[in-house]
């Protein structure tokens, strides 16, 4: 499950920091989490929608957002595409398709995904998912690194950029203190042609399916938010290709933290063997240098050994030689002696 | 910058002075604007790009050229290759400077810098690549101030904790590769989630190995361009055995280089086979993107081979030159260029001069500090009382 699969790649970052903690959870498992059950949602029929802007009011009047440029009865808002902004929870764009008379509305808002890429990125879980299905924000954790805005792929968080010191993250809560009160989220209260339909997500799907069964001219045989990026708490309905209305069709359904929960397996991987093989690797470096140090001193003893055994032999032929040379001199010496004896006994002889 | 750095200097008004404090005149103001007014005040990041050049250079670039000190101290430990001892201080000089940067810039991107040590003090969001990043650069920045403790100690003739912090070397050594291979895949590793945001030919499963890979190339021309730099300007403070072994570095790392760049090719290539994305080769992005593997990839690991052969060291110190701006180029491209591809061109962002006048600011004090150690601590040379001491 999605929050069991999170804390396990929670202990492998955790591990990869130096505290290991066991799990018999697998990151790339088989296990598909679709929700918690019973949670809640919002299915936003586009083909329902007319564009008055009152959701956008309502949003602005209970989430007490500062009051907008251009009032929420300004239609003429519509003509420009936007998005939404740190003052701005929600927004209603208007589109044109080829194959449809009059213009097209679709409200943006955060889509609540089951498995959230900005709380998968933040790196201090300031994103929870809760049970009731309402994504939200911690502001008093957020150190305003923005990678939640990177990784978020429906373009949905927004900054204060004007704030110099306590700058937050706004973005849409689903009305997580009113849902939690029993109360409908601002935007479907207001909603004059039930656009918006809040309930469980099973019952959702099967509203959506079913009218889609019903009205099957009407509707695209798709509701947008089943399985994008592993699915979300809001859904949408459309009378046209959803790239016509602005929504990605390429987002895929993979939910954000399988794009990187393989990166963080690695990680304790990584330290646990990095050291063994660096080690290993200082250890063959410094044995080489050993054998090329005994190596060494074995060539030198050697060479040592050669020199010293001519000089010895050359010392023992010296010293042979002057032998033979002293033995000769004493022999001639004596023969010598012994000739001039018999030279001067012969003169006495004579 | 032309002045040689001697002490002999009598005026402080040189023309390295004049231009560093003028720089660091206009960062203090920029700074004040920063926390005064927003970072709205003086930048042009908005909420459908987050992230600008302060992340972008400032921590990308920033943490791939300062891998310098984790790739020469573990050839001369961990390898054994004791003939670029030499090397070893002034990489790891670079490298804890550059980190220390790295943190210092990240406190003007984000929102609340006081708050950087949340991660680890209040709440741990371990499943965020950003963790993972956080958590090794405080350590890895915490192991290069160790690796660099000997030459301060020495400078201050401290010698009972000098022997101390060297007998550290080993360990810290293998920490930092351990360290620097986790924090440096994960720089790459932060665009895995953005899929449908990165344009297809940078983004990539093998993303976090693309980082690691090519962050050895960036430490690897980073020691010889710097190197080359510091000849020029510091000369008179490099003892015999520096000089003596400086070329031998200089080709070896280039060698080196010249590999490690060949491999990294290879697999930029396995990823467009992996993707099959060659259709798209023939795209704007995918000529800019040829430009890229061919003449900041290609080129320079070709060009370090011609060098290492024929002992030709200009062509190698230019070629380190490219090389860098080749790592500059790839970093800017995942984190600005082909971020957002999908976006109308009024919608992308293009740096505030502020942005870049901040970015500046940082190099500049970088080289401020770096040229005031190496002015004074046994960086390029050996102190005389430690010699043959390692």
């Amino acid at each position: 499950m999605s929050i069991s699969r999170r804390k396990f790649l929670g202990w492998i970052g955790a591990a990869g920091a130096g505290s290991a903690i066991g799990s018999t959870a697998l990151a790339g498992g088989n296990k598909h989490f679709t929700g918690y059950p019973g949670s809640y949602a919002v299915l936003h029929d586009t083909v329902l929608c007319v564009g008055c802007r009152l959701c956008e009011a309502s949003c602005n009047k209970v989430n007490e957002l500062p009051a907008p440029d251009k009032p929420f009865t300004d239609l003429e808002v519509l003509n420009k595409k936007r998005r939404t902004t740190a003052k701005t929870y929600t927004v209603v764009n208007k589109y044109e398709s080829a194959g449809k008379k009059g213009p097209l509305f679709r409200k943006i808002q955060c889509n609540h995904c089951l498995e959230p890429a900005c709380a998968s990125a933040c790196f201090v879980r300031a994103f929870s998912k809760t049970a009731v299905g309402a994504v939200t924000y911690d502001s008093t954790v957020c150190v305003g690194c923005r990678y939640c805005m990177v990784a978020c792929p429906f373009e949905i968080p927004a900054y204060e950029y004007d704030e110099p010191l306590t700058p937050r993250v706004m973005k849409c809560t689903m009305c997580y203190p009113r849902i939690t009160k029993g109360q409908l989220p601002g935007c479907v209260e207001a909603c004059p042609k039930e656009a918006l339909t809040y309930g469980k997500r099973e019952d959702l799907l099967k509203i959506a399916r079913a009218r889609i069964r019903k009205y099957p001219d009407r509707y695209v045989d798709h509701v947008y938010g089943e399985s994008e990026m592993g699915g979300t708490s809001w859904l949408y309905l459309s009378g046209v290709p959803f790239s016509e209305i602005g929504m990605r069709e390429d987002l895929g359904i993979t939910p954000a933290p399988d794009l990187t929960s393989g990166a963080l397996a690695v990680v304790p991987m990584v330290v646990g063997l990095w050291p063994v093989l660096l080690t290993g690797i200082y250890a063959i470096s410094k044995r080489k240098e050993k054998i090329a140090e005994q190596e060494l001193n074995e060539a030198v003893k050697h060479a040592a050994n050669e020199v010293k055994e001519k000089a010895e032999a050359k010392l023992a032929e010296a010293l042979a030689k002057a032998h033979t040379e002293k033995d000769a001199a004493v022999e001639k010496a004596v023969k010598k002696a012994l000739e001039e004896a018999a030279k001067s006994q012969a003169k006495e002889d004579s | 910058m032309s002045d040689k750095a001697t002490t002999a200097d009598k005026t402080l008004f040189t023309p390295f002075n004049v231009v560093a404090g003028f720089i660091i005149i206009i960062g203090t103001v920029i700074t004040i604007l920063r926390f005064t007014g927003g970072l709205a005040a003086v930048t042009n990041l908005s909420d459908n790009n987050p992230w600008g050049l302060w992340i972008g250079f400032d921590l990308l670039v920033g943490v791939a050229l300062a891998a310098g000190g984790f790739v020469t101290s573990a050839a001369v430990y961990l390898f054994g290759m004791k003939k670029y001892h030499s090397a070893v201080r002034p990489a790891v000089l670079t490298g804890f400077l550059g980190y220390a940067l790295v943190v210092f810039a990240l406190h003007y991107d984000v929102g609340r810098p006081w708050r950087l040590p949340y991660p680890f003090i209040m709440q741990s969001g371990t499943t965020s690549l950003l963790f993972e990043v956080g958590a090794c650069v405080a350590l890895y920045l915490t192991v290069l101030f160790l690796e660099f403790m000997p030459a301060p100690l020495e400078w201050l003739g401290l010698k009972r904790i000098r022997e101390l912090a060297v007998k550290l070397t080993l360990v810290l050594t293998i920490f930092g590769v351990v360290l620097s291979t986790l924090h440096q895949s994960s720089l790459g590793a932060l665009f895995l989630i953005v899929p449908s945001k990165l344009h297809p030919l940078w983004y990539s499963p093998y993303l976090p190995v693309y980082f690691f890979i090519s962050s050895i190339i960036a430490g690897l021309s980073m020691v010889i361009f710097e190197s080359t730099l510091s000849h020029h300007y510091f000369v008179d403070k490099m003892d015999g055995t520096h000089l003596s072994e400086n070329e031998g570095v200089t080709l070896g790392f280039a060698k080196a280089a010249s590999f490690v760049l060949a491999g990294y090719f290879i697999i930029k290539i396995i990823g467009i086979s992996f993707a099959d994305n060659w259709y798209l080769l023939g795209t704007s992005y995918g000529i800019w993107f040829l430009v890229e593997i061919l003449g900041f990839v290609a080129l320079p690991s070709f060009l370090y081979a011609v060098g290492v052969r024929d002992k030709n060291l200009k062509l190698i110190k230019w070629t380190s030159l490219l090389a860098v701006l080749g790592i500059i180029l790839n970093r800017l491209n995942v984190s600005l260029i082909a971020f957002n591809w999908h976006l109308p061109s009024s919608e992308r962002y293009f740096p505030h001069w502020m942005e870049i006048a901040i970015s500046v600011f940082i190099v500049t004090i970088g080289i401020v500090v770096f040229r005031f150690i190496v002015t004074r601590m046994p960086i390029f040379y050996e102190h005389p009382e430690y010699k043959d001491n390692h």
